[in-house]
């Protein structure tokens, strides 16, 4: 694929959506039955990393950022990162502020 | 006196030149913009630009979750088992569906097919109104059992289930110390502001999807110009990957114990 085709429009087709559809259920049907587990610390591990992999199908193909310029995924990314930066600061102020004390 | 002769004669010129120009691209195509390309670039950009703020509306509330599941976390334990994980998977999947009838939507607009994107927009917009449905059943439930934060909450169903025979007959919860079972009434809080705040959103798609089914029967989405119907199908996108990550907080995380 040539680098000018950036611009053209990208059509993603039912093929591609109907796999991704299949995929999600599949992953529905997993976290659902791993929830029932005893995995303890691993629990929510293995349903957050569901939840990522379905959500990364979602951007990828249903919202067509496999297909988007550059700027589409630089900004998906941002949202990410800033969001990563919200939590990761949250919880590093929450889990030192009482350090020494314990 | 500058003389203005000159420019007037122009006029009728120019005139003519902005009409031929409008003949030669599409009607959809803005003035400001160089090309189609460059317009649905431009407006692609700016629904992400938005979305980007709507993740972080959304990971407030997840960051609040997350900070007061660690702090009360049987609290959190209890509540959540307080779901029904039928309803809630029944719910994901609904929403799924929804995400990938508005996907063949927006590839029935790119491929100009009137009646298909009509029916893809439809699907979309019932199967969102199901999702609302059982939403509202999960929500009459927790009505039922007194269990919505500052309007209708007893610390006694949690405490005591068997104050209320009928409610303790047909779900047979196990009665909470005092303490946790106050706590709980935060986890119920984001409960309904998460998941409230996500029904909100799906009624404004609904509401806008209504538009476009409207829309659409007169055919202004296939004859060439897709950006409202792709960049609505993002919108909706975005909700639903809201709500697998609340379906996998709320409902699942805790479920084992």
């Amino acid at each position: 694929m040539k680098e000018t085709n950036e611009h053209e429009h990208h059509i993603v087709g039912p093929g591609v959506y109907v796999t991704i559809l299949l995929a999600l259920l599949l992953g529905t049907g997993l976290t659902v039955w791993a929830s029932f587990l005893e995995l303890g610390a691993w629990n929510p591990v293995i349903a957050l990393a569901i939840a990522t992999t379905k959500a990364i199908l979602v951007v990828l193909f249903f919202m067509h950022v496999k297909y988007s310029t550059k700027l589409t995924k630089l900004t998906v990314f941002a949202g990410i990162f800033t969001f990563l930066v919200l939590i990761s600061m949250t919880l590093s102020d929450y889990i030192s502020r009482a350090w020494g004390s314990w | 006196m500058p003389d203005n002769s000159a420019i007037a004669h122009d006029a009728p010129e120019s005139v003519n030149a902005a009409e031929n120009a409008h003949l030669e691209h599409p009607d959809y195509l803005r003035h400001h913009f160089e090309s189609v390309e460059q317009q649905a670039d431009t407006t692609n950009f700016a629904m992400w630009l938005f979305l980007l703020t709507e993740v972080m509306f959304f990971s407030g509330l997840f960051a609040a979750y997350l900070i007061y599941r660690n702090w009360y976390y049987p609290a959190f334990v209890a509540g959540s088992h307080q779901l029904n994980v039928v309803w809630g998977t029944l719910n994901t999947v609904v929403l799924i569906a929804s995400s990938f009838t508005m996907a063949m939507g927006v590839w029935c607009a790119e491929t100009r097919r009137r009646r298909g994107l009509m029916l893809c927009l439809s699907l979309t917009f019932v199967l969102g109104l199901v999702f609302l449905g059982i939403k509202t059943i999960e929500y009459h439930e927790k009505w039922e059992k007194h269990h919505i934060p500052g309007l209708h909450y007893s610390l006694r169903s949690f405490t005591d289930p068997q104050s209320d025979p009928e409610i303790f007959k047909e779900y047979h919860d196990k009665a909470l110390m005092p303490d946790m079972a106050r706590h709980t009434e935060i986890y119920f809080s984001l409960y309904f502001a998460m998941t409230g705040m996500h029904a909100l959103h799906m009624i404004i798609g609904i509401g806008i999807l209504a538009f476009m089914i409207y829309r659409a029967k007169a055919g202004a989405y296939t004859s060439g110009h897709v950006t409202f119907v792709e960049n609505f199908g993002l919108y909706w996108h975005f909700v639903d990957i809201i709500w697998i990550y609340l379906f996998a907080l709320l409902y699942l995380i805790s479920r084992h114990q």
